[in-house]
């Protein structure tokens, strides 16, 4: 059954083949299995899927079931999940189950998907490798050694490992298409405000924007499509209504331009990966597309101007950490400041720490225009840099991570060099635009992941562009030794 | 810029953040780091650019001043540590 892709799961249930409590029951049995491995869920909620597997089974039955209905799904710890523990990788929220539940929480169970848990992430979705969780890190099903990416390395993992169908995830610098790229599978990131934030925990709101992970671009079109629309809960939620995703898959790629923006293939890339993304680029010129190279002059400031904005934005939404409403308190404080201060001290992990002390340096008197504003400044420009691209180009492509999945460990001590990894990815943040990472091949057994960043709008452009190439290639079928 | 020990523990105090004195020197050689690392931002000539704070430059939508959500203290509350009444306690403020 884990074999299967989320579409094939969904037509066994109509035509009876099997039951969403069977597929709940088998996810559930390959977790208490094979997880001990991999460390991807935080809580698993057996009795709560179980119910969940039931009711789906009966909505099935009485002909009332869209196409998530009973498909088992993983949640990432970061949305709110009404009296569930939301943790979001952190001490801080350990003792939180949520009052309330997420936009996307909420959507997702209304479309009867089976949430079987919530999964392991970097703390506050602050990390690259999944390393920096109070939980402890992931490990990357290829090899055990290596980090999963991160920061929803749990909902990565648990993906490739086969051990849910599809899984949510959040982007604000790469944190679903960077860890999609080291697992081997496919993760969007949609433009920014087309899934809502509400009870998703914020990190650094300008930037923050939910996803889907499947194992194909078709599986992650429907997850995503049922997760995205329009909330009046979220301010910055886009008053648009979704495309069809799934209707545009087929549609063929003669013609389609894509844009290789020649700052995404110099140094800083592995060899190696570079001559794995130029044999998928290869494919698509055989599936009728014109590629160009094209330039995005400022590209390589996005790194430093999101390692500005994003901490700034993170201390500013950090603050209602304060061991007074709700997550860890300070045992026996001896005044107001010393609760404030203990609580967010004992709560914090050393990344959390550290981003809120840029930030607070960052947004304080008399280096706010040094930092912030220049920041913002050059985020304009690089969001020029891309809308010019597009009056060329339909799709940019490139690699989506410099290297495949690193040792557990190797960047740990060097948060500069953590934050290189997300070299290519954070620029699609910073100008809110869609992106996507597919399988692209393998370096010494370690997944590649090809990156597609779309105008704005256009994930059904990315999507047709990733099903298309899956049609003709089988990386995504790859499944890691050991978990078949 | 570097920022040495009495800064971070000056920031760490702004932002009511506790970190171990043992820590400091860590917390200063990588802040220090990263501000090394986000300066190459200076370089560039932003004069007149203007700043982009939305990504599609939306302004904040307004609703109408009604009542939407129900009352939902209890269950708001239930999350905290230490209530009473209704109220959320803390430390002793006013002597």
């Amino acid at each position: 059954m884990h074999r299967k892709s989320l579409v094939e799961l969904a037509a066994d249930l109509r035509a009876g083949a099997c039951s969403s409590e069977e597929l709940t029951r088998a996810s559930l049995e390959r977790i208490g299995r094979l997880d001990g491995r991999l460390n991807s869920f935080i809580t698993v909620t057996e009795q709560q899927a179980l119910d969940a597997a039931r009711a789906a089974d009966a909505r099935l039955k009485a002909g009332d079931a869209g196409p998530l209905t009973g498909i088992p799904f993983a949640h990432k710890d970061i949305f709110c999940t009404r009296g569930v523990k939301t943790s979001c990788g952190s001490r801080m929220l350990d003792n939180f189950p949520a009052p309330y539940d997420a936009t996307v929480t909420r959507k997702l169970l209304d479309a009867g998907a089976v949430m079987i848990g919530k999964t392991n992430m970097d703390e506050f979705a602050m990390g690259s490798s999944n390393e920096t969780s109070f939980y402890g890190p992931v490990k990357n099903p290829w090899d055990e050694m290596r980090v999963p990416g991160g920061s929803s390395g749990g909902s990565a993992a648990a993906v490739a490992a086969r051990l849910v169908p599809v899984s949510t995830g959040t982007d604000t610098g790469g944190s679903i298409r960077q860890p999609a790229a080291l697992c081997g599978i496919t993760g969007i990131k949609p433009t920014y405000g087309r899934v809502s934030r509400y009870g998703m925990i914020a990190f650094a709101s300008s930037l923050d924007q939910g996803g889907s992970f499947a194992c194909s671009a078709e599986d992650a079109a429907i997850m995503l499509g049922a997760m995205a629309g329009f909330d009046e809960r979220d301010s910055t939620s886009v008053d648009r209504p979704v495309d069809d995703y799934q209707a545009t898959l087929n549609a063929p790629l003669q013609g389609l331009k894509i844009g290789l923006p020649k700052e995404y293939f110099g140094e800083g890339l592995d060899a190696a990966v570079g001559s794995a993304v130029e044999t998928a680029l290869d494919e698509y010129r055989k599936l009728g597309a014109e590629l160009v190279e094209i330039s995005l002059p400022n590209a390589q400031l996005a790194v430093p101007a999101y390692y500005v904005v994003a901490p700034a934005e993170c201390s500013s939404n950090l603050s209602r950490f304060d061991g007074v409403r709700f997550g860890y308190r300070a045992a026996d404080p001896k005044d107001l400041a010393d609760l404030y201060t203990r609580s967010r001290g004992e709560g914090f992990g050393a990344e959390v720490k550290r981003r809120i002390l840029i930030g607070a340096y960052a947004l304080s008197a008399g280096y706010y225009d040094a930092y912030y504003l220049k920041a913002q400044q050059i985020r304009r420009l690089i969001r020029e840099d891309f809308l010019k691209a597009f009056e060329q180009v339909d799709v940019i492509m490139g690699p989506t991570a410099p290297s495949t999945a690193f040792k557990l460990g190797e960047k740990a001590d060097d948060p500069v060099s953590m934050y290189l990894s997300d070299i290519y990815t954070i620029a699609a943040n910073l100008a809110g635009l869609p992106a996507m990472s597919i399988p692209a091949g393998f370096v010494e057994g370690l997944p590649v992941g090809l990156h597609l960043i779309g105008n704005y709008f256009a994930e059904g452009r990315l999507l047709n562009a990733g099903h298309q190439y899956q049609q003709v290639t089988d990386w995504h079928r790859q499944i890691p030794q050991g978990f078949e | 810029m570097a920022l040495d020990a009495a800064d971070v523990e000056k920031i760490a105090h702004l932002a009511r953040l506790g970190i171990n004195p043992e820590d400091v020197p860590e917390y200063s050689r990588n802040l220090s780091d990263i501000l090394a690392f986000v300066e190459q931002l200076n370089a560039v000539d932003t004069t007149g650019v203007e700043p982009l704070a939305h990504p599609l430059e939306a302004t904040q939508r307004l609703r109408a001043d009604v009542v939407s959500e129900s009352d939902e203290r209890e269950n708001f509350q239930s999350v905290a540590q230490v209530t009473e009444d209704g109220l959320y306690l803390v430390p002793q403020v006013i002597e």
